[in-house]
C-alpha cells in the first residue's frame, strides 16, 4: 500500500514536472513527437531507477560531505550505460534525442531524487519511488508531445491524422512548446484552486 | 577570413541558435534567476566565464586525453565531472582574490554545475567537429562565449519583462511559472526570426 502511494506521488501529487517544475529542458525539447517522448521518459526512468537504488544502497557508507560528487559520477555512469546502448540497437533514436540523452546527467529530477528521497529511504522504497517519478516524467512528456505533435505535425505516432490539413509548424519548434506547457501548468493550477476550495 | 569565421560562429550562437529560446537548454536557471535584473546580470556574467572556461578545458581534455587513449565514451562523465570541478575552483578563486566580485557571483556558482546549457555547450562543441578543424580551439571557446552571452541575452530580456509584469494585472491561476512560459513563447517566436538570417 505504501508502495502504491509512492507511484501515485510520483504521478501526480508530487509530479516532478507538472506540480514541482523541475526537470524542464528535456521536457521542452524532445517532446516534437510522442515516439520521443516515448524513449526519452524510458531512458531516463532507467537511470532514475538504478540510480536510486544504487544510491539507496550505499548511503550508509557514503560521507556526506562528498555526496554530490558521487551522486553524479553514479548518474553519469548509468547515462553512459543508456547512450551506448541505443547508439547500438536503436541509432534512429540516438539521432532524434541528439544532446539530450548525455544531458540526463544534469536533470535535476534524477539528482534531487537521489539527495531528497533515495539517500534516506530504504532500497525498495527508494525502487517504487524511482518508478513513481518516472511514470509522472512520462505522464508530463507525452501530454506535452501529443499536442505538439497533434498540431504541430499532423501527426501520431507517425500516421497522418487529417489528410490534406496543413499543420501549424510553430507548435514543433521551441515558441510551441513554451505555449503547450504554459497552458497544461495553467490547467493544472486551475485543478489545484478548485480541489482547495 | 578566420575572423569571419569567428564572427559567424558567435552571431549564430547569440541569435540564431539562442541556447535558451531556441534550444531550449537552461530553462532551469532562466525561470529560477529571472526575477529581477540585478541577479540577472550576475548569473549572466559567471555563465558565460563558465561556458568559455568548459569549452576550453574540455577541448583539451576530449583531444589529448580521451582520444588517445581511446576512451571517446567516457565523454559525459568525464565532461561532468571537470565542470562541477572548475565551478568549484572558481568559487574559491574569486572568494580569494575578489571579494567585491565573489559577493556578486558567488550564490549564483554552485547553481551553474546543473545547468544544463553548460554541459549541452561542451557536448556541442564536439558534435559540430571542432576537433579535427584548423583552429579548432579558438572557435570552441568562441561558440562558448557565445552561448553564455546569448543565455544572459534571454535571462535580461526575460528579467525585464517580469519586473514590468509584477505591476500587471494577471489571472491568479496564471501567475508564477504559466505566465512565464507565455512570455518566454513570446520571446522564443521573436528570435525564431534570427532563423531566416543569411550570414
Amino acid at each position: 500500500m505504501k508502495y502504491l502511494q509512492l507511484i501515485i506521488n510520483g504521478i501526480w501529487h508530487r509530479n516532478p514536472v507538472l506540480i514541482i517544475g523541475i526537470g524542464l529542458c528535456p521536457t521542452l525539447a524532445v517532446t516534437t513527437s510522442v515516439s520521443n517522448a516515448l524513449w526519452m521518459t524510458l531512458a531516463a526512468t532507467f537511470v532514475l531507477v538504478s540510480s536510486n537504488i544504487l544510491v539507496s544502497s550505499i548511503k550508509n557508507i557514503v560521507p556526506s560531505h562528498i555526496r554530490i560528487p558521487i551522486f553524479i559520477t553514479i548518474i553519469a555512469a548509468f547515462v553512459i550505460v543508456v547512450e551506448l546502448t541505443l547508439k547500438a540497437f536503436q541509432p534512429e533514436v540516438d539521432k532524434a534525442l541528439g544532446i539530450f540523452i548525455p544531458l540526463i546527467v544534469v536533470n535535476c529530477i534524477i539528482l534531487g531524487r537521489a539527495e531528497e528521497f533515495a539517500q534516506k529511504n530504504t532500497i525498495i522504497s527508494s525502487l517504487f519511488d524511482g518508478i513513481g517519478m518516472g511514470l509522472g516524467l512520462g505522464f508530463a512528456l507525452i501530454l506535452l508531445a501529443l499536442f505538439r505533435e497533434v498540431l504541430g505535425a499532423n501527426k501520431l505516432l507517425g500516421y497522418t491524422l487529417f489528410p490534406g490539413m496543413e499543420p501549424s509548424l510553430m507548435m514543433i519548434m521551441a515558441p510551441g512548446a513554451f505555449f503547450t506547457l504554459a497552458f497544461i501548468l495553467w490547467a493544472m493550477n486551475a485543478i489545484k484552486y478548485r480541489q482547495n476550495k | 577570413m578566420e575572423i569571419k569565421v569567428l564572427f559567424m560562429i558567435l552571431i549564430s550562437t547569440i541569435f540564431i541558435n539562442n541556447y535558451v529560446l531556441s534550444q531550449m537548454l537552461g530553462l532551469c536557471p532562466f525561470c529560477g534567476v529571472s526575477k529581477k535584473i540585478d541577479s540577472a546580470i550576475g548569473m549572466g556574467v559567471a555563465v558565460i566565464f563558465v561556458m568559455g572556461m568548459a569549452s576550453f578545458i574540455t577541448y583539451l581534455a576530449y583531444k589529448y586525453l580521451l582520444v588517445p587513449y581511446e576512451i571517446v565514451y567516457l565523454r559525459t562523465l568525464t565532461f561532468i565531472l571537470i565542470i562541477a570541478s572548475l565551478v568549484q575552483l572558481v568559487e574559491m578563486i574569486i572568494e580569494k582574490t575578489s571579494p567585491p566580485l565573489y559577493q556578486a557571483l558567488g550564490i549564483f556558482l554552485p547553481l551553474i554545475t546543473t545547468n544544463c546549457a553548460i554541459l549541452g555547450v561542451t557536448v556541442l562543441n564536439i558534435e559540430s567537429g571542432f576537433i579535427t578543424a584548423e583552429l579548432g580551439l579558438l572557435k570552441t571557446v568562441v561558440q562558448g562565449i557565445g552561448a553564455g552571452i546569448g543565455f544572459t541575452l534571454a535571462l535580461l530580456l526575460m528579467a525585464g519583462i517580469r519586473e514590468r509584469l509584477e505591476a500587471a494585472d494577471v489571472p491568479e491561476n496564471l501567475k508564477g511559472l504559466p505566465i512565464t512560459f507565455i512570455v518566454a513563447g513570446l520571446l522564443a517566436l521573436a528570435f525564431l526570426g534570427f532563423s531566416g538570417m543569411k550570414i
